[in-house]
C-alpha cells in the first residue's frame, strides 16, 4: 500500500530526525516505568530539566502562542534542556525524567492537571515533528493502525475531503494524508461531522489523527497519574522519606500550580537572590549529592518562594563548578541579609523581613506552624526581632529549643541537620510537619 | 358482544353480501380481534428468523441460547406490564404470545444472561443491539398547521418520508448499513431497526451516529434551531438538501402548510433570519400586499422567491446559508435522540396492533416510501374480516388476487406488508 505523501512532507522527512533525538524507538509513551538503576543526583536533575521544558511550554501557551510558533518553541526547549549527545542518553533521560516528575505531581488535584496538561502539549509537538514512519508506529502502538489512503481512492474522493474541510473551517487545500478508519472508531469525529463516511468508513485526515493519539495519550497518563498517586501514598512515600520523599516534596514547590503570571516573572533570579542562595550551600559544605535531600527538606521553603527552588539546582551546580566560573564568596550572614533590600522582582532577603504579612504567614504555614506559635513569630516580626522569630521557626518546626539563636543561615541548616539525624536515629518520631 | 364471527364465516363470497358484512364489524381495537389477528395473522415465523440472526439453524457456528437471551416485554390488557420475557424457539414464543394476547410487544436487546435470570435487581447487562431510530410527527407541530398532537394526514405525513428517504440513504451510503427496516408506529410515527452485524455498537458509537443526524436542536427558548456553520454544508447535509429537502420544501411543503399565507405564519420564517432589517423589510413588503388579489396558492410561492432573492442578493453574504437554514428547520428530520443512544431502550415490534387506532405496525418499504399512507394501512378488523375471507377462498394466492373484492385486496395488502418484512430479512 502506498503512503500518499506530499512533495513537502518528503523533503521534512529527509531533515528531520528530531523528536526523540532520532533514535529508532522515536517517541516513548511512558507506559511502564524503567527497570533502570538511577543515580539520586540524575534523579532530581532529569527532573528539573524537564521542568523546565514543562514550564517553557506552560509559558508559551499563556501567551497564546499559534501552534506553528509552539511547535519550535517545543523544538528548541528540547534541544536546549533534554538533548545528549547520545541519543540512547536522551531517549533515558527522557523516561527517567517522566517518572520522576509523575512521583512528584501526582499528589494533588491540581498538581495533576498542570502536568497533564503540559505533558500533553509536549507530546502533541513532539509527535508532530516526528517523521511520517515514526507517527505510524506510534499510531500502531496505540492501537490506531491506520491504513493510509492509497492516491487512487484519494482522487476518487479529493473534492469531498475538500468539502469536509471547508465545513470545519479549514482550507480548501486538502491535506494529502489520509487514514480509512471503521467510522466506529473515531466516534467523536463522526458525531460533529467532521470527516466524510462512506461505506462504514471514515476519512480521517492526518491532522485529525493526532488528536487522536494525543487523546490516548493524555487519557493513559491521566490514569497513571491516579495510581502512581495512590501508590505514593500507600507505600512509596514512607519507605521514601529519607531519600525521594523529600526531593519529591521540593520539586513540587518548584511550580505553583497555574499561575502563569509569577511564572512569567520569574524566569531568571535576580543576582542577590543567586548570591546569597547559592553561597549558602557552599558555606554548607555539602556535598552535591547530599546537599539536596537534607536542605530542601528544611531550608528551602524557609529562605521562600518557590521560585528558589526553580534555580537551585542551575546554582548548585554553578557553586560546585559544572557551570561557568567559580569565585570564592562567603556565605552572607543574617545580619547582612536583614539589611539587603531586595527590589521588585527580587527574591532574596530574609523572609521575615521582606516578605509582606500574608506571605510569611504562608510560608511558615507550610513549615508546620501554626496557631500559638505562629502568632508569636509573627508578633516578634512585627517588633523586629527577624532573628528571633527565624529561632522560633526552628523550634516550632524542629520540636526542640535553640539556645544559641539563629544568626546565620548555615547555622540553621546544620542545627536542622542536627536535629534531622537525631530523629532518625530515635526510635519514636516526633510529630512535626 | 355480537357474534360476527359466526356471521362472517357463513358468508358467502358474494360482492353484496361481502360489504354488508364489513360496515356490520366495529372498527377500531378491541381483545377477541386481537385473539384472532395472534391466532391467524401475526408472522411468528418471519419475526422469530427476523431475531435469530441466523443462529436458529444447525449449522456449527450457531449460538444456540441466542434468541434465548432476547428480552421481550408485554404490556397485557389493564396497563399489566410484564418485564424479561424471552423465548427459545419459535413455538415457545407463539404460545406464549396467543396465551397472554398483549397489546403492545416491545423488544429489547439481547443480554448477557437468559432474560428471565434479569428479574428482581440483577443488573441487566446488553451485549449488542440493533441501531434504532424513532421519529414522531407530534415533534413537528411547531411547523406543521393541518394536524397537531396524535393526529396525522397526506398533508403533513410527508415529512415522515422525507426522513425515511435522508436517514435510509445514509445509513446505507455513509454508515454502510445492509438491513435496514422501516415500520410504521401505528399512529403518528416511524420506528427505524438497522442491523449492523455483528452490530456491537456500543452507546458512545451510538450516539455518534444520532449527532451525525441530528440539525435541529430543540428547546423552547431557542429561537432558531437550526444553525449550519462552514462555508459549504457537510457532503451529507448537502445531499439532503439537494436532493430531497429542497424539492420537497418548494413543491410541497410550502403549499400543503400555506406557509407563508398569514402574517404569523411568515412571522415565523421572518423570525429565522438573523438580520432585522432584512426580515423587516421583507414583513413590511408583504404587509402591503395583503388585500391583493393574488391566490394563496401563488401567495406562499411568490413570497418564498422574494425571500431567496433578498438573501441571496450581494448585499447580503452572511445570509446565504439562511435559506437552508429555513428549509432544514422546516423539514430535516427529527430524531429522539435518547431512543438511539442507549443500547437498552425498548421499542415496539412490528406488527403489533396499535392500541388507540387499531391499525397494524406494518413495515415500510424505503424505496417505495411515497407510497405509503397511514391513513389506509390495514386495521384490525379489517384484517380479521379480510383474512377470513380469503381463507375460505379456494385457489390460493392466484384467485386472491383476481377477486376484486375490497376485503380481499386489503388482506393482500397485509400479506405485501409481509412481503417487505421478508425482503428485509438478513439471509
Amino acid at each position: 500500500m502506498e503512503i500518499v505523501r506530499s512533495h513537502r512532507q518528503l523533503a521534512a522527512e529527509a531533515a528531520s530526525g528530531v523528536g526523540g533525538g532520532g533514535s529508532a524507538g522515536g517517541l516513548p509513551t511512558y507506559r511502564v516505568a524503567p527497570q533502570l538503576e538511577v543515580r539520586l543526583e540524575e534523579f532530581e536533575l532529569f527532573a528539573i530539566d524537564r521542568l523546565r521544558v514543562l514550564k517553557g511550554i506552560a509559558d508559551g501557551l499563556s501567551r497564546g502562542k499559534r501552534p506553528e510558533e509552539m511547535e519550535k518553541l517545543v523544538k528548541e526547549l528540547w534541544k536546549a534542556h533534554m538533548r545528549h549527545q547520545d541519543p540512547a542518553e536522551t531517549l533515558n533521560k527522557d523516561i527517567i525524567s517522566h517518572f520522576v516528575l509523575r512521583l512528584v505531581y501526582c499528589r494533588t488535584e491540581e498538581l495533576r492537571k498542570w502536568f497533564l496538561s503540559m505533558e500533553t502539549t509536549l507530546f502533541r509537538y513532539r509527535f508532530r515533528l516526528e517523521s511520517l514512519e515514526s507517527q505510524r508506529m506510534l499510531m500502531s502502538e496505540f492501537q490506531l493502525p491506520y491504513k493510509a489512503l492509497p492516491h487512487s481512492e484519494f482522487e476518487a474522493v479529493k473534492d469531498k475531503l475538500s468539502q469536509v474541510a471547508r465545513t470545519i473551517g479549514q482550507s480548501a487545500t486538502v491535506e494529502s494524508v489520509f487514514f480509512k478508519v471503521p467510522f466506529e472508531e473515531v466516534p467523536d469525529l463522526v458525531a460533529c461531522r467532521r470527516v466524510f463516511l462512506s461505506k462504514g468508513y471514515a476519512y480521517v485526515a492526518m491532522s485529525q489523527v493526532v488528536s487522536l493519539v494525543v487523546t490516548q495519550f493524555r487519557c493513559n497518563i491521566s490514569k497513571a497519574l491516579v495510581l502512581t498517586n495512590r501508590k505514593w501514598t500507600s507505600t512509596i512515600k514512607e519507605q521514601e522519606k529519607d531519600r525521594l520523599t523529600p526531593i519529591v516534596e521540593a520539586l513540587s514547590n518548584a511550580y505553583f500550580g497555574p499561575d502563569y503570571s509569577q511564572l512569567r516573572e520569574n524566569h531568571h533570579l535576580k543576582h542577590g537572590g543567586r548570591m546569597q542562595f547559592g553561597l549558602f550551600l557552599k558555606g554548607a559544605g555539602l556535598k552535591l549529592e547530599d546537599a539536596l535531600a537534607f536542605w530542601r527538606a528544611e531550608f528551602s521553603q524557609k529562605v521562600g518562594s518557590e521560585r528558589f527552588d526553580k534555580e537551585y539546582a542551575y546554582s548548585i551546580r554553578h557553586n560546585y563548578g559544572k557551570e561557568g566560573k567559580r569565585t570564592d564568596y562567603t556565605p552572607y550572614s543574617c545580619q547582612k541579609i536583614i539589611s539587603a533590600t531586595p527590589g521588585v522582582g527580587d527574591h532574596h532577603g530574609c523572609p521575615y523581613r521582606h516578605f509582606g504579612e500574608e506571605n510569611l504567614r504562608a510560608a511558615l504555614n507550610k513549615m508546620g506552624t501554626s496557631g500559638h506559635s505562629l502568632e508569636e513569630i509573627m508578633d516578634k516580626v512585627k517588633n523586629r526581632h527577624y532573628q528571633l522569630a527565624c529561632t522560633m521557626t526552628f523550634e516550632a518546626a524542629h520540636g526542640v529549643s535553640c539556645d544559641t539563636g539563629i544568626n546565620h543561615p548555615n547555622q540553621y541548616f546544620s542545627e536542622s541537620q542536627k536535629v534531622l539525624k537525631a530523629k532518625n536515629q530515635a526510635v519514636e518520631s516526633q510529630a512535626t510537619t | 358482544m355480537p357474534r360476527e364471527d359466526e356471521s362472517v364465516e357463513a358468508m358467502e363470497i358474494d360482492g353484496q353480501h361481502q360489504q354488508a358484512a364489513i360496515t356490520a364489524v366495529p372498527d377500531g381495537f378491541n381483545v377477541d380481534y386481537l385473539r384472532i389477528y395472534y391466532g391467524k395473522l401475526f408472522p411468528y415465523g418471519d419475526f422469530f428468523k427476523w431475531l435469530s440472526y441466523g443462529n436458529d439453524g444447525k449449522h456449527p457456528g450457531c449460538d444456540q441460547s441466542y434468541v434465548g437471551r432476547r428480552e421481550f416485554s408485554f404490556t397485557l390488557e389493564n396497563d399489566i406490564y410484564l418485564r424479561f420475557q424471552s423465548f427459545d424457539s419459535v413455538s415457545e414464543m407463539e404460545s406464549s404470545i396467543k396465551e397472554k394476547c398483549p397489546f403492545k410487544i416491545d423488544i429489547g436487546p439481547p443480554a448477557k444472561r437468559h432474560a428471565y435470570a434479569q428479574s428482581g435487581n440483577n443488573v441487566f447487562v446488553p451485549v449488542e443491539r440493533e441501531l434504532i431510530f424513532d421519529i414522531d410527527i407530534s415533534d413537528y407541530d411547531d411547523v406543521r398547521y393541518c394536524c397537531s398532537g396524535a393526529d396525522v394526514c397526506m398533508d403533513c405525513w410527508p415529512l415522515m418520508t422525507i426522513a425515511i428517504k435522508i436517514l435510509d440513504a445514509s445509513l446505507r451510503d455513509d454508515f454502510g448499513f445492509n438491513h435496514i427496516l422501516w415500520v410504521y408506529s401505528g399512529r403518528r410515527g416511524v420506528h427505524c431497526w438497522a442491523c449492523y452485524p455483528p452490530f456491537r455498537l456500543n452507546n458512545e458509537q451510538r450516539a455518534a451516529i444520532a449527532d451525525y443526524f441530528r440539525v435541529y436542536k430543540g428547546g423552547e427558548n431557542a429561537m432558531k434551531k437550526v444553525s449550519l456553520t462552514g462555508h459549504v454544508l457537510h457532503p451529507f447535509l448537502a445531499r439532503a438538501y439537494t436532493n430531497v429537502l429542497k424539492c420537497f420544501f418548494e413543491d410541497k411543503l410550502l403549499l400543503s402548510q400555506q406557509l407563508f399565507a398569514s402574517e404569523e405564519r411568515y412571522q415565523k420564517i421572518l423570525d429565522l433570519i438573523p438580520d432585522e432589517n432584512v426580515a423587516s423589510e421583507l414583513h413590511n413588503k408583504w404587509q402591503g400586499n395583503r388585500r391583493s388579489s393574488i391566490s394563496k396558492e401563488d401567495a406562499n410561492a411568490t413570497r418564498w422567491e422574494q425571500l431567496k432573492s433578498t438573501l441571496q442578493s450581494g448585499k447580503h453574504k452572511g445570509l446565504r446559508r439562511c435559506i437552508e437554514e429555513i428549509v432544514f428547520s422546516y423539514s430535516y428530520p427529527r430524531l429522539d435522540m435518547e431512543v438511539s443512544k442507549h443500547m437498552n431502550h425498548l421499542l415496539k415490534a412490528p406488527f403489533c396492533i396499535h392500541p388507540k387506532t387499531g391499525r397494524v405496525c406494518v413495515p415500510i418499504d424505503p424505496d417505495n416510501c411515497d407510497d405509503f399512507d397511514p391513513t389506509t394501512v390495514p386495521t384490525l378488523s379489517q384484517d380479521i374480516v379480510s383474512a377470513t375471507i380469503a381463507e375460505s377462498l379456494q385457489g390460493g394466492i392466484r384467485k386472491l388476487i383476481q377477486c376484486k373484492a375490497p376485503a380481499v385486496q386489503e388482506y393482500l395488502d397485509l400479506v405485501k406488508f409481509t412481503v417487505t418484512f421478508q425482503l428485509f430479512l438478513p439471509a
